[in-house]
């Protein structure tokens, strides 16, 4: 099962180092990366294969949320469907 | 791997733009529930209800949770009472009671249901089943309740009509302490649907199979934001960026409904695509009518812009959804939305152009206080005013209205959370008693004879 997971907020350094950290500890395998700085803004957008980790989804999106506030960003988990449901004819 | 922008456009609506499903509700049958005796019918009611959504709240959650969207409210909707209670009308009120109890066990905010259809005719129990609405919607803090008096095909039963407009002050009067909150709870309706998802109307129609996963979606602020973004744009342009928007709220409601009736083991039943207000600002249907270039809703020019939302809204979801049902379209509840409340307050917005605004939307009069001394016939009057553009037009009308009691004109009734505050508006004083008194049935229109 495949999650997309996005970073937003102010640049600084370790971002994404932070958030792959977390993800390896919890067994997430990163597929995909794309960033970009947009007016001082991070803006990070990770495709995860989620199959083996070791937290349900539900749970993973809890924990991203609070890493997020942890770290002063706003990060977030969503299962992939969303978006295709929202932007794919 | 996902375009950036559509990625973050998802976020955003979420984030800024209270982008929300704004409920999902689980349709119950309790035709299996007749028992014996009210008291044994009460208790299977609760069982059943109890069982089939024992694991609404979570799933919901957890849905939430993993696709990011939230989902405010979670409901449950049963047949019409009226029906479970033929056997024992006057005892009627321990069904209630068991629904209420139901929810509160449950951890929902509403169950609907309560119901009748007189659209026709109205037998003995069904009277007797009506005559309890008043005390029941007192005595329960969660059970909605709706009487549907009219149809395209049936006409308009107006010994209903003229019962419900004492019934409604009835329920003011009994629940005075809270500015007459029982009427939030109750709607009249014409052409009511069955598969409705949204309070206080709900109720699970007889021609639905056994448990059904109705969502209902919302997102007037993605709306509005969506609109913003094309300023100066004539109105075909507006219809289809509004369609468009339409189309992408759908899909995540569809998304949501699907995956909800199979964790819940009910059938996917329709997703409902209303923009459905909040008092919350940035979340008001007056004010995309506004950005479409009106000064104030209410004033000349709101019906058109209100056809055309609606319309737009429509074709979007239509769209995006193989299951499109409900009510589906812009809903225009007074209280609830912050830029009607304004606008009535200002006086721009009155009984008589909302009126004209529920020919082309769809729902009716909704949320509406009026003064506390309005005759019943005069509640009857707008009621019968409402079935009949419902019955002429082919389309759902309701009618949810407060005669608040010792309050006027000016004054204003608050019922705080999502039911908002209401401004009372006037009313006309001219008697409408003869006409109510008549009663007897309003023949079904010529155009209802397809066949």
């Amino acid at each position: 099962m495949k999650a997309v997971l996005t970073v937003v907020g102010k640049d600084r350094t370790g971002i994404i180092a932070q958030v792959s950290e977390f993800l390896a500890s919890r067994e997430v395998n990163i597929l995909d990366i794309s960033q970009t700085i947009m007016q001082e803004y991070f803006a990070m957008i990770m495709l995860v294969d989620i199959s083996s980790a070791t937290v349900a989804l539900a749970e993973l999106s809890d924990e991203c949320v609070a890493l997020g506030e942890k770290i002063g960003m706003s990060i977030h988990v969503q299962h992939e469907e969303i978006f295709n449901a929202m932007h794919k004819i | 791997m996902f375009n950036s922008n559509e990625v973050l456009e998802t976020i955003n609506m979420v984030e800024r733009e209270h982008l929300d499903i704004r409920t999902v509700t689980m349709g119950v049958s309790l035709l299996p529930c007749i028992g014996a005796t009210a008291e044994k019918t009460a208790q299977i009611v609760y069982d059943t209800v109890c069982k089939k959504a024992e694991n609404l709240v979570k799933v919901t959650r957890d849905l939430s949770r993993e696709y990011g969207i939230p989902i405010v409210n979670k409901r449950v909707s049963v047949t019409p009472a009226a029906f479970v209670c033929a056997p024992f009308p006057e005892k009627s009120a321990l069904i209630g009671k068991a629904l209420d109890d139901a929810a509160k066990s449950l951890g929902i905010d509403f169950i609907g249901g309560y119901s009748a259809l007189v659209h026709k005719g109205m037998a003995d129990y069904e009277r007797k089943f009506i005559a309890t609405i008043p005390e029941v919607l007192a005595s329960t803090d969660r059970l909605c309740s709706s009487v549907n008096v009219g149809s395209s095909k049936s006409g308009i039963n107006m010994d209903a009509v003229g019962l419900l407009g004492k019934i409604i002050k009835q329920t003011a009067q009994l629940t005075k302490d809270k500015g007459g909150f029982g009427c939030a709870k109750f709607v009249v309706f014409c052409n009511a649907v069955e598969d409705n998802p949204f309070m206080a109307g709900a109720f699970h129609g007889v021609g639905e199979s056994d448990t059904v996963i109705n969502v209902g979606v919302s997102g007037p602020g993605v709306v509005q934001h969506a609109i913003e973004g094309v300023r100066g744009a004539d109105l075909s342009e507006l219809a289809e960026t509004i369609k468009r928007t339409a189309f992408k709220i759908t899909r995540a409601g569809q998304l949501i409904a699907r995956e909800a009736a199979k964790r819940l083991n009910a059938e996917f039943g329709i997703v409902d695509l209303s923009l459905a207000p909040t008092p919350a600002r940035g979340d008001s249907v007056a004010a995309i009518l506004e950005e479409m270039g009106l000064g104030s809703v209410g004033t000349h020019g709101t019906t058109a812009c209100l056809a055309m939302l609606n319309d737009a809204v429509k074709k979007g979801g239509v769209m995006a959804s193989s299951r499109v049902g409900g009510l589906s379209g812009a809903f225009i509840p007074v209280s609830e939305d912050i830029g009607m409340i304004e606008a009535a307050e200002r006086g721009t917005l009155n009984i008589d152009k909302l009126e004209a605004m529920t020919a082309v939307c769809s729902v009716g009069l909704d949320m509406i206080a009026v003064p506390g001394d309005t005759p019943a016939s005069t509640l009857s009057a707008i009621i019968a005013d409402e079935a009949a553009i419902g019955m002429i037009n082919n389309k759902t009308t309701a009618v949810r209205i407060i005669p608040a009691p010792d309050k006027k004109v000016g004054d204003e009734v608050n019922f705080g959370g999502l039911l908002g505050r209401a401004p009372v508006m006037p009313v006309h004083g001219e008697s409408s008693e003869k006409f109510i008194a008549r009663g007897g049935l309003i023949p079904a229109p010529i155009h209802s004879n397809k066949n």
